[in-house]
């Protein structure tokens, strides 16, 4: 029997292009195309008075310029909004262009295409915008003052309220022996991917074909909207996804202006043209997340045992809202975690504000829930004096109560049920990964130096592999060689790799022969998109039961031409054989040779499957019910999510007098599931702590009182170094497997920064010590000179 | 982030290139690129010309003597890190260098561009100021020797005249029973200090002669102060002594608040930092005097 691939930790395929720098972004492709530089809003909120274009126009090599006065059509409405809500009463989204206002620094006015890049910025420098200056709203704390709106017809600046309950929570606290009232803040952060939005598209005027390439999560949605708004057919555009270096969520929105503007450039100039975003466009216009203010009523027992949970929160999301509520509900569904709330309520305000739209980044809401839950855990811990990890314990559901269903609705529309996990075991090995229990002795050790120890611990519970569907398909071709085309697009996961290797136990083929295309519309129409750590389970889930189908299909056609029976064979290393009889086989190779009936043979093994070498001529060459071609088109689409668990645990040593926050050590525990390729999730969890790092202690968007973003560049906006992250993480894994899908996995994509800002809070405020009970660190990120100020502050008043 | 048009010039003598600069009022020096090229890519800064130095002959040299170490226009701040006989001639160089943003940065940036760049939150102009070094530059009216007391007017500005290139930069020596340290505090490695300090101690015997520091990142021009007063008193360093040498420095310095900072906490760090700098300058300047 072949060496199962699966749960082997397979070296990456990609590896090899990627550090020889031989991949392909959308940047290398289509050289010699147009370029386009967009003029963007200087001002926070305004509206447009006037746009003088005239100073462009005359510019040598300048082709056109685009202002919302060109567009026509559905290009002249609203982009968009991708997913409407019952709740979402005051949805709004931006124009590709804009039209009469302006609501963030960044948005996007006017469009223009020139030979190079370089003349198109000049030639964005010469038009002319006369502006009337509109109040901005910055921040939360402005935008529910509602003082000033930003849209008019927007009241209070709320686009949505939402409220979800099980029980009765108010009641359940009023009653509780003990209660605790906390507010937190959770600042902005962003994706920031190495590479940033591009997309090239060439109009085919002989074929009247559209064709796109761009830098996008879902190559799907991005030819579904190309396609609307630019009034073609659907089959008319091919959208294709190259290498993308990074996505973390900003390149789900679909479409960006861009994605949009450069096709419609393309085809009004007949020429390639090309878009690629530089970085302080980026930080300015593409998307943000994480902000929040929270605030949490909870009742509690004597063990710390919760008895009901009142949660609000009001969530910033942006100028505009095409990807509708998709973060505050994940935060207020995921919130609870591992833990039972017996009684919980929860209620959300999304609110407007003149600043860069908010939608998904890596983590999507949960980041901000499990803050929001982890700080309350250690409150209560504080309270009552008891151990941070025995209150968490006290309140996890236990592996024999799954499926547990917490009755509320997940971001999904389905129940939110989690399908299986083991949480006290997962504690006991974070607790003993870290040193939980041997700690205070170091911490004195260290104290006695004149430093600083605190230790911290956070839990997560992450819904992943969202629906609707993924599909895949798996073609045999003569050569032996396997094509395996999935809808979904890559973005350095290692995707090529990890649905290779399922393919190759299943169809029983040698991993080498297996090549694996994502994102590319030409070859697998119907997809979703990459998000939501969805693609292992939902792709991964679609290429087995593709491959599974191929190899019925070989077995079958195998069967005829050894006159055996199917139930007497199995595929190995390539060949259909006889169990038993080996020099009984047939290649899989030749099989797909005979399963495309030919009249005209172009080669020696199609010779083979030619009208008078091969079929019984009593019956049609194509059996009923058969198909030509050894391949097989699936689709998996399972009845509702599946929920990934986790523990972080990091001891840090803070600086007495500067206040700087050294990491010492960073354990995670992890269950996904089974594990398709342990290196991939382990790479996936170094990068998602990393960002972690980068969110809790480094990274927040400067927004001055005029809704300037102050450090739009990486000079400024502190995503950390290598330097700045741990040089080791333990891993431990736990691998309960998912009931839902037949490889039993879960996924793993958006683990690793998931508890970040909550660990870190609980970390510094352990090494601190800054009130003698209770919170005292209630807004994240934290900086060095954040904690000075806070350390002065509990001096002056330490209540 | 594409450059505005400008106009190019690429020198192959220095007398060519000094001629190019002062032809064009509105003429930048390129050498190695490192802070000029960014503010020209995001159109902070539009220059009508660049005049690149990197093809003048013989300025990339790095040589030391008992005197001090020569650092050519051209010398990298990688090269002069690398350079083995200027640390040992003057090791606060290295100890500097060290600090200066990353590798790839210190390959191509050179050690007098940043000098002549007078930038306040950059470590070898304070380097330069607490050493006492200088700046020979080459204009159309010869050549001349500026003193680092006399090179820095402002934030980002020089002493140097529009069409004057800088040539070489001279460090002085480390002195006998004399000690150096460097330290820094940047949000992540290789970043921009939110302060820094160079502290510099001579001993005399037991006793502390001499005792200086220059700051960066918190005044508008590279400062060094004299800390003498507040140690002089002590044979070996108290932390009371350290304590007040802090609160002496910080009454000739101006620390202002930041997105990365505020205006307190780089006082903290003027004050913690001065005492570690000092102390780390005073153990350097005792193991040297054991170990000529």
């Amino acid at each position: 029997m072949t060496t199962r691939m699966f749960g082997e930790s397979v070296a990456r395929v990609e590896d090899d292009r990627f550090l020889r720098g031989t991949g392909r972004y959308v940047d290398d492709l289509g050289a010699g195309a147009l370029q386009a530089a967009v003029l963007r809003s200087p001002h926070a909120h305004a509206r447009i008075v006037d746009i003088d274009v005239s100073a462009v126009l005359d510019v040598d090599g300048v082709h056109a310029v685009f202002t919302y006065d060109d567009l026509q059509g559905p290009m002249a409405e609203p982009l968009p909004l991708l997913i409407p809500h019952p709740a979402l009463t005051h949805g709004r989204t931006q124009y590709a262009l804009a039209k009469d206002e302006v609501n963030h620094v960044g948005e996007a006015i006017a469009f223009v295409v020139a030979d190079d890049r370089y003349l198109a910025e000049d030639a964005v420098d010469k038009i002319v915008v006369t502006y009337e200056f509109l109040p901005p709203v910055v921040g939360l704390a402005a935008a529910r003052a509602a003082e000033r709106l930003v849209h008019d017809d927007v009241p209070g600046n709320v686009a949505a309220r939402l409220q979800q309950h099980v029980g009765d929570a108010p009641s359940a606290i009023a009653a509780a022996p003990h209660r605790l009232s906390l507010d937190l803040d959770i600042e902005r952060s962003a994706s920031t991917p190495m590479e940033g939005r591009g997309v090239l598209a060439r109009w085919d005027t002989d074929s009247a074909r559209m064709q796109v390439w761009t830098s996008t999560q879902t190559s799907t949605g991005v030819r579904a909207a190309v396609a609307a708004k630019l009034g073609l057919d659907l089959g008319q555009v091919d959208v294709i996804t190259p290498d993308v270096g990074g996505g973390f969520g900003v390149k789900i929105v679909h479409p960006w202006p861009e994605e949009l503007l450069v096709p419609l450039a393309a085809r009004v100039l007949g020429e390639p043209v090309k878009f690629i975003e530089d970085r302080r466009e980026h930080f300015i216009s593409a998307a943000h997340e994480r902000a929040q203010v929270q605030h949490v009523e909870v009742g509690f027992d004597d063990d710390g045992r919760l008895l009901g949970l009142d949660v609000e929160f009001w969530h910033d999301n942006g100028a505009y809202t095409p990807y509708g509520l998709i973060v505050p509900i994940i935060t207020s569904t995921q919130l609870l975690g591992p833990y039972k709330p017996h009684n919980y309520r929860v209620t959300f305000e999304s609110l407007y504000t003149n600043t860069v739209i908010v939608t998904p980044y890596r983590g999507a809401g949960r980041p901000q829930g499990v803050y929001a839950m982890e700080r309350t855990m250690d409150a209560i811990a504080a309270y009552l004096g008891k151990d941070r990890a025995e209150v968490r314990a006290a309140n996890f559901i236990q592996p024999d109560e799954f499926p547990y269903d917490h009755h509320l609705t997940f971001q999904d529309g389905r129940p939110l049920i989690y399908d299986s996990g083991d949480y006290p075991q997962l504690l006991d090995k974070i607790t003993a990964l870290i040193g939980w229990d041997g700690f205070e002795a170091e911490r004195a050790e260290a104290a006695a130096r004149g430093r600083r120890l605190g230790i911290g611990l956070a839990c997560y519970v992450e819904g992943t592999g969202v629906g609707p569907y993924e599909g895949a398909h798996v073609h045999v071709e003569t050569s032996g060689k396997v094509k395996v085309a999935i809808g979904l697009t890559t973005q350095g996961q290692g995707h090529q790799t990890a649905f290779a290797q399922i393919v190759a136990d299943e169809l029983g083929v040698p991993f080498e022969s297996v090549e694996v295309v994502t994102g590319d519309t030409r070859r697998m129409p119907y997809a979703v998109g990459t998000f939501a750590s969805r693609a292992a389970v939902m792709s991964g889930s679609a290429v087995q039961l593709a491959a599974r189908k191929t190899k019925e299909k070989a077995l079958r056609i195998a069967a005829e031409a050894l006159e055996a029976s199917v139930d007497d064979l199995e595929i190995v290393e390539g060949s259909v054989r006889v169990k038993g009889a080996p020099d009984s086989s047939i290649a899989l190779g030749t099989v797909a040779v005979l399963s495309n009936p030919l009249r005209y043979a172009f080669d020696e093994a199609s010779g083979a499957a030619t009208q008078f070498s091969v079929g019984d001529p009593g019956k049609p060459p194509v059996a009923d019910g058969e198909e030509p071609g050894l391949e097989a088109r699936e689709f998996y689409s399972p009845e509702r999510s599946t929920f990934a668990a986790g523990m972080h645990a990091v001891v840090v040593d803070i600086d007495p007098d500067t206040a700087e926050i050294e990491i010492v050590r960073y354990a995670v525990v992890h269950d996904c599931g089974n594990l398709i390729n342990p290196m991939i999730v382990q790479g996936q969890i170094h990068g998602g702590v990393a960002q972690g790092v980068g969110g809790a202690l480094y990274e927040r968007m400067e927004y001055d009182e005029f809704g300037q973003l102050l450090n739009a560049s990486f000079m400024d906006f502190l995503m950390p170094y290598v330097t700045e992250v741990p040089d080791g993480i333990e891993i431990d894994h736990l691998e309960t497997p998912s009931p839902l899908n037949k490889l039993g996995i879960k996924g793993a994509g958006e683990a690793g920064v998931i508890p970040s800002a909550a660990l870190f809070a609980s970390a510094v405020e352990d090494a601190e010590r800054l009130t003698p009970s209770g919170l005292a660190i209630t807004a994240m990120p934290i900086s060095p000179s954040q904690l000075f100020e806070l350390r002065a502050q509990h001096r002056k008043d330490p209540s | 982030m594409k450059p505005a048009p400008f106009a190019y010039a690429r020198p192959t003598d220095l007398a060519s290139a000094v001629e190019a600069l002062a032809g064009n009022a509105d003429a930048k020096v390129l050498a190695g690129g490192q802070s000029l090229v960014p503010l020209l890519s995001m159109r902070l800064a539009a220059p009508a010309m660049l005049v690149d130095i990197n093809r003048l002959p013989d300025l990339d040299h790095v040589t030391s003597d008992a005197s001090g170490v020569r650092v050519g226009a051209l010398a990298r701040h990688a090269a002069v890190l690398a350079d083995d006989e200027a640390r040992r001639i003057q090791p606060l160089l290295a100890l500097a260098l060290a600090n200066v943003a990353h590798a790839t940065i210190r390959n191509r940036g050179t050690t007098v561009g940043s000098l002549v760049h007078a930038d306040a939150a950059a470590e070898m102009p304070v380097v330069l100021c607490l050493l006492g070094g200088s700046v020979d530059v080459v204009g159309p009216r010869g050549r001349r020797t500026v003193a680092a007391a006399d090179l820095f007017l402002g934030p980002l500005e020089s002493s140097l005249a529009h069409d004057e290139i800088a040539v070489e930069a001279f460090f002085p020596a480390l002195a006998a029973h004399t000690g150096v340290a460097f330290r820094e505090v940047a949000r992540r490695h290789g970043d921009y200090a939110l302060c820094g300090v160079a502290g510099l101690v001579r001993l005399e015997g037991p006793r502390i002669a001499e005792a200086r520091a220059g700051y960066l990142s918190v005044s508008d021009v590279p400062t060094v102060i004299d800390l003498t007063p507040a140690l002089s008193s002590s044979e070996s360093l108290s932390d009371e002594a350290l304590a007040a040498a802090g609160e002496l420095a910080l009454a000739a310095l101006d620390p202002q608040g930041d997105i990365h900072g505020t205006a307190a906490y780089r006082a903290q760090l003027v004050r913690a930092l001065t005492a570690r700098t000092l102390r780390a300058a005073y153990d350097d300047a005792g193991r040297r005097r054991e170990q000529p």
